[in-house]
């Protein structure tokens, strides 16, 4: 299978591996992963089910935060494969600037040990929507049709509208003169649906144009690149895999994957109850297996808190010791302290993105990223409970002939001891919070059932890692309060 | 008579301005030095001088006969006993702890910290139920003479005191100060008392040392001060408070 080798760039999953001691462990899991879209979800649902009504153990990682996080994790090995398109391949990941049919994606993506298996059939591409009713109205068939319309209103998601090969393109194209706006595309559908606007774009296989009775136009000058679907995987992923996943070849229509999103989005059942429908009709036996609550939401709590403590004690040890280092110099405490809050400022997904080129997918950035947020309350905390300390106390500790490390051990980390501790609870908590995103970067944790319950809809889903995280957190803070209930003498305790 | 700590034309100043200047004396062991003086007259800075706490910007300070040690100063410190105003006793640590700490760092056997910390306890007057209280628990009066047992713990040869006595009101001071005399009889320990209150340096100190804006106006065995100030400053202060 995939290389599961002991290759020190995965120390973390041995060592989840050694510590579980699964039952499985003889069996090498293939690790499916997905992008935190519906269809990326569906379609790596179906290639799970698949596997696995052929005996095949299969690790889901599903819900990695887009296209570059997704491909990274396949190229160091994080997943064995994954849901790409052949125009995000030559767009996005190769950057050759034009349409690449699959040989060339194929010899291409060789060096780096990846393989496009067959296409499934649809072609996911943008799309020029307009209302059915209204299209019929005014004859609108093609994207050239709307050169003759100029009053139509028309907006456009705020990326589409600026892209080259998005609206300017199209509209050179086309020889189109209309003005357009932009628009959160989760917004749009709504909004056309509603008749607040007249066009819009889309992706071709969306489940809303079914549920909002939009007509897609055609494009008869082959504007937009191919988006055909299909499985990406590593070369080293096994024969049989491949060819089970080529099996699915050609199998979904436009028509047909559009219906089956509409199933997820629309009529709101389980991506799994959908693959595994979709698989049964072709004859595959597999059922929609449900995921057994408590062994994944142990799994899963266990990740939580190794990511959470692995940060926490880092920072903790960090923290203190830079505290110790900087305190007595005030401008230099306060530059720290500062570029400690201006990292708090960086939205936790973006500091997660941008730790992704410098150490990958998984538990290493995210515990990285946790550690930086960390960092500040412990910080500020301590320098600021060390430098409130009462001069006589610091002199009489110098004056009795204590040395500088015994002055540290006995006067001031114990008398600084409540404000530290409540900065570590602090950080512990913000981290056990902040440790959900880590699923969006591969990580695992609580934070996977919260990405695929969003991705999906699923409040119950997205409440089986909410839930536990809250409860996490209360245990922490309790477990806080004992320990300083033990360390802090009762008159010193900092009331919370 | 022998001398415990000696000063040579000492001077000190910070940032800029003399707050010590030319300073000579002697300290006598075995005796109670008193250093009078307003605030600003630069005693407490004399004080962190001798234990080495401030460096000296001219002169020369020797303590013990020797010079002070310019690297790892606390086996030096550990030979001079501190008490401060306010008893400067450690808020985290139980009365017995704040006692005992610099013994225990010192590698003292249990039975001989017990023993010497039971000593001091009664001989300052002290209840022995204080032991496992908190510092904040107890009186004003019982953390000073706690604070002048933990000065006195490991024996010192020199027992520097920084107004030790001025935070506790004057019947509770009196007290202390007939304690604070038995002791340093009994252990035969020279002292150096910092004070703003003429009546308490007469009280205490077998010799004066006046002090005005950082020089030495006065000094001399207690008596002679007292009777021939031959200062204006020092006839003053005696005057108004004797």
């Amino acid at each position: 299978m995939s290389r599961k080798s002991i290759d020190g760039r995965r120390p973390w999953r041995i060592w989840c591996l050694a510590a579980l001691l699964a039952g499985s462990a003889a069996a090498d899991p293939i690790h499916i992963g997905s992008k935190n879209s519906n269809e990326s979800y569906l379609l790596s649902e179906m290639a799970a089910q698949l596997l696995e009504s052929e005996g095949f153990v299969v690790e889901r990682r599903f819900g990695l935060g887009g296209t570059l996080i997704a491909f990274d994790a396949l190229a160091a090995g994080e997943i064995d494969l994954y849901m790409e398109y052949t125009g995000t391949l030559s767009q996005a990941i190769l950057k050759l600037g034009r349409d690449a049919e699959r040989p060339e994606i194929n010899r291409l993506l060789a060096p780096r040990q990846l393989r496009l298996l067959r296409p499934l059939g649809f072609n996911n591409t943008y799309a020029i929507a307009v209302r059915r009713r209204q299209a019929q109205a005014l004859g609108l068939r093609s994207i050239g049709d709307l050169a003759d319309h100029p009053a139509l209103r028309v907006a456009f998601s705020h990326e589409f509208l600026e892209r080259r090969d998005g609206w300017p393109g199209l509209a050179q194209a086309y020889g189109l003169h209309l003005s357009a706006t932009g628009i959160e595309h989760a917004l749009a559908y709504q909004a056309i649906a509603e008749g607040a606007i007249d066009v819009t774009d889309a992706y071709s296989t969306d489940g809303e144009l079914l549920r909002y009775d939009l007509a897609q136009l055609r494009d008869d000058r082959r504007f937009f690149p191919q988006y055909l679907a299909a499985p990406l995987v590593r070369s080293d992923i096994g024969d049989k895999v491949v060819k089970l996943l080529n099996g699915l070849g050609g199998s979904l229509t436009d028509g047909r994957i559009q219906a089956l999103n509409a199933a997820v989005v629309v009529d709101g059942r389980s991506f799994a109850d959908v693959a595994a429908g979709f698989l049964s009709e072709r004859g595959i036996g597999a059922g929609a297996k449900p995921d057994d609550l408590w062994p994944s939401l142990a799994a899963n709590t266990v990740q939580h808190l190794k990511l959470t403590f692995s940060a926490l004690g880092a920072a903790v040890a960090v923290g203190l010791t830079l505290s110790l280092l900087i305190f007595r110099h005030a401008i230099l405490a306060r530059c720290v302290i500062y570029a400690c809050g201006l990292l708090q400022t960086v939205p936790s997904i973006a500091l997660l993105a941008l730790l992704i080129p410098l150490f990958g997918i998984g538990a290493a950035p995210a515990v990285l990223a946790l550690f930086l947020y960390s960092l500040l309350p412990i910080l500020r905390n301590t320098v600021m409970a060390l430098c409130a300390i009462d001069p006589t106390l610091l002199r009489v500790a110098a004056a009795l002939g204590l040395s500088r490390r015994e002055q540290i051990r006995h006067v001031y980390l114990p008398l600084s001891m409540p404000s530290v501790l409540a900065g570590i609870r602090t950080a512990a908590v913000i981290t056990i919070g902040t440790a959900t995103l880590a699923a969006f970067i591969g990580a695992g944790g609580l934070g996977d059932p919260i990405v695929t319950g969003l991705a999906l809809n699923d409040v119950s889903l997205i409440l089986q890692g909410a839930i536990p995280a809250a409860i996490l957190a209360i245990v922490t803070e309790l477990a806080f309060e004992a320990v300083e209930r033990t360390l802090v003498p009762g008159h010193l305790r900092v009331v919370q | 008579m022998s001398i415990v700590a000696q000063l040579i034309d000492v001077g000190k100043a910070f940032t800029g301005r003399w707050v010590l200047k030319g300073l000579n004396l002697s300290f006598p062991a075995g005796l109670t030095t008193a250093v009078v003086g307003g605030s600003g007259s630069g005693k407490t800075t004399l004080l962190q001088l001798i234990n080495g706490v401030l460096r000296a910007d001219r002169g020369e300070v020797r303590v013990f006969g020797e010079p002070i040690p310019q690297n790892r100063p606390e086996p030096f410190r550990r030979r001079i006993g501190y008490a401060v105003q306010g008893a400067g006793l450690f808020p985290h640590l139980t009365s017995r702890r704040n006692v005992v700490l610099v013994a225990e760092l010192e590698g003292w056997s249990k039975d001989v910290i017990n023993a010497r910390y039971a000593e001091l306890i009664e001989e300052m007057g002290l209840p022995a139920e204080i032991a496992e209280r908190y510092p904040q628990q107890l009186s004003g009066g019982q953390q000073q003479r706690l604070g002048l047992c933990r000065a006195l713990m490991l024996r010192p040869g020199l027992l520097l005191l920084d107004e030790p006595f001025s935070a506790v009101d004057p019947i509770t001071r009196v007290g202390i100060y007939e304690r604070f005399e038995h002791v340093q009889r009994h252990e035969g320990v020279s002292a150096l008392l910092v004070t703003h209150d003429m009546r308490e340096a007469v009280r205490l100190g077998d010799r004066l040392i006046i002090l005005k804006e950082g020089r030495v106006v006065r000094s001399g065995p207690t008596e002679e001060v007292v009777r021939a100030p031959n200062d204006p400053y020092a006839e003053q202060l005696v005057n108004q408070h004797l």
